[in-house]
């Protein structure tokens, strides 16, 4: 659904994005993470076709950008940067006009497809007050009915939770998990792993405008190669694991092996009563840490 | 994306209000025309305001006369001054751009929004000096001929084409200060910027043309023919002034609108 090869963007001597070689593949829930000021942003809008890329190729469902612009747009759903809305204009009005905009839509069911956007994003109910009226959440939510309103293959979303209270957090993933379950590819990019944690099924990680991670979220969190183990005889256990335990932590201890059976029936024989034993998972926040450096928007001395 | 934008245009209130303030000009003279009856003496003040105590058919050329220096361009910067910088500082430009809406093709629709801006606020102006100048001033019946600067006399239809092409010469002269505003408008990140720019070139043009050492400059200056539409009441029309009008207000079209193009398409919305 999306590749880029190279794509580098410079502002005068500043890279902000380099040699980046996205993919995201049809169905994915792709999270695109990255420190604010990472070149997040600024590769969302290359992607989109608002900044160009100083080199490097972009594919947007299968066809270049910004050459093909105007084919492939149409299929693709964009939040960037926060919301915008024309804001003389009520929500619907809004909708409305910008549905107007561009070629190919028919206004015959304009009206239906803007109230199933609404409704979709929790705004059903919206009254015609205009658009400067709003909360910062309900202009969130308008941004993502705008983003839906063509019903798109591919959503691009730039931070879409950013304003939202924990319940509203809530409803947009369960929204985005469901849309995807109906097709759509979505590329998520936001600076909180939480958020990515519970949504995506890959993940691509940048530091510094260079893209530093990039694949299925289950490989990345996957075993380390220790163990952790509960047991009240602690000492016991050591003494038969001798040298392969890295932590001990009153009942629990950390040991480097690789069969959790193996290590089981081993501690077993032994005499050990063993309440738990379960591999060591790396957090989506280790990969994340481990791979980049300090963050951009910070300035040592 | 032209229809978008002159719906937005007709439904903003902005757009009435400029015109009510723009019409409220002549409106206010010719009340005082017709209270006092006192015109400037022949070859002083706006054109056309001796004539009209006389004719009152004439008003809406006064009319033009008077909006056409200040009042007008200054309205048409402020619209085609906020087209693209608006939008970016909205933050609405890129979520038209995505829609997607060509960059081309949001600059057509954005310059036909503003002349379409113009031609309302001339139009409306106009039609209300038209009915102002008819009941204030007197003059109207049909079998009574209008009187030209030469003194001969003009029949209906030859006063209706005429007072159509000099609305047609404004408009060009509009279509000038469009496309310095959209130009700015595609280069600065506040509307207020690109419409400030705007009126600096027209002030400073204005001012330029009182000045004798900037007499080489004078034929280029952007507002220099704008009032020559007075000659197309000359009997016969005096074409000079209207001809050297049109070729500059098409130099600055062309040139403006080409940077502007030109700047857009290759820029960074990073709005």
């Amino acid at each position: 659904m999306i590749r880029t090869q190279g794509l580098t963007k410079r502002f005068g001597s500043l890279v902000a994005v380099d040699s980046v070689d996205l993919e995201v593949l049809p169905g994915d829930i792709y999270g695109f993470l990255g420190a604010n000021g990472s070149g997040k942003t600024t590769t969302v809008r290359m992607l989109l076709g608002l900044v160009l890329a100083t080199s490097g190729t972009i594919e947007l469902l299968g066809r270049a950008m910004p050459r093909h612009g105007g084919e492939v747009l149409p299929q693709v759903g964009a939040l960037v940067e926060g919301p915008a809305a024309y804001p003389g204009l009520s929500g619907r009005a809004n909708l409305a006009l910008l549905d107007a905009m561009g070629r190919g839509q028919t206004r015959a069911d304009r009206a239906r497809r803007v109230d199933d956007a609404l409704d979709r994003v929790g705004l059903g109910g919206i009254d015609a007050r205009p658009a400067r009226a709003y909360s910062l959440g309900m202009r969130q939510r308008l941004g993502l009915a705008a983003a839906l309103i063509r019903r798109p293959r591919l959503l691009v979303l730039d931070e879409p939770t950013n304003g939202l209270d924990p319940q509203g957090i809530r409803e947009i993933r369960d929204l985005l998990a469901e849309l995807n379950r109906e097709g759509t590819t979505v590329f998520l990019s936001s600076h909180l792993l939480a958020e990515v944690d519970q949504l995506c099924n890959r993940v691509g990680v940048l530091d510094r405008g260079r893209l530093v991670v990039q694949d299925r979220l289950d490989a990345l969190r996957g075993p380390t190669g220790r163990l952790h183990v509960r047991t009240p005889d602690v000492d016991q256990a050591r003494a038969i694991l001798d040298g392969q335990v890295e932590r001990v932590d009153a009942d629990r201890l950390l040991v480097r092996h690789d069969d959790p059976a193996a290590l089981n029936r081993l501690l077993v024989e032994g005499g050990v009563r063993v309440e738990l034993l379960v591999p060591e998972r790396r957090t989506l926040e280790d990969v994340v840490l481990e791979a980049t450096g300090a963050g951009a928007d910070r300035v040592a001395r | 994306m032209i229809a978008v934008e002159l719906v937005k245009l007709v439904r903003s209130r902005r757009t009435w209000v400029t015109i009510a303030v723009i019409d409220a000009l002549p409106a206010l003279v010719a009340v005082l025309l017709a209270w006092t009856d006192l015109g400037p003496r022949p070859g002083t003040g706006p054109a056309f305001l001796t004539a009209v105590l006389a004719d009152g058919t004439l008003y809406p050329l006064a009319a033009i006369a008077m909006i056409l220096p200040l009042f007008l361009p200054t309205a048409v910067a402020v619209t085609a001054g906020d087209a693209i910088a608006g939008e970016a500082q909205q933050g609405t430009l890129r979520y038209v751009l995505v829609r997607p809406v060509g960059r081309t093709r949001l600059l057509v629709a954005k310059l036909v929004a503003a002349m379409a801006f113009a031609l309302l606020a001339l139009l409306v102006v106009a039609a209300t000096s038209y009915v102002l100048g008819v009941v204030l001033l007197g003059g109207g019946a049909t079998d009574q001929p209008t009187t030209t600067f030469s003194g001969t006399t003009l029949t209906g239809t030859q006063l209706a084409g005429r007072t159509a092409l000099a609305l047609l010469y404004a408009l060009l002269s509009m279509l000038g200060v469009a496309s310095v505003a959209l130009f700015l408008s595609t280069l600065v990140r506040t509307p207020l910027a690109a419409t400030m720019g705007t009126l600096a070139l027209l002030i400073g043009s204005s001012l330029l043309l009182t000045l004798d050492a900037a007499h080489v400059l004078r034929p280029y200056l952007l507002t220099r023919y704008w009032l020559s539409f007075v000659d197309l009441f000359r009997d016969p029309i005096l074409w000079h002034d209207v001809q050297h009008g049109v070729l500059l207000q098409v130099g600055y079209v062309v040139v403006f609108l080409l940077a502007a193009w030109a700047n857009f398409v290759t820029k960074d919305v990073t709005d």
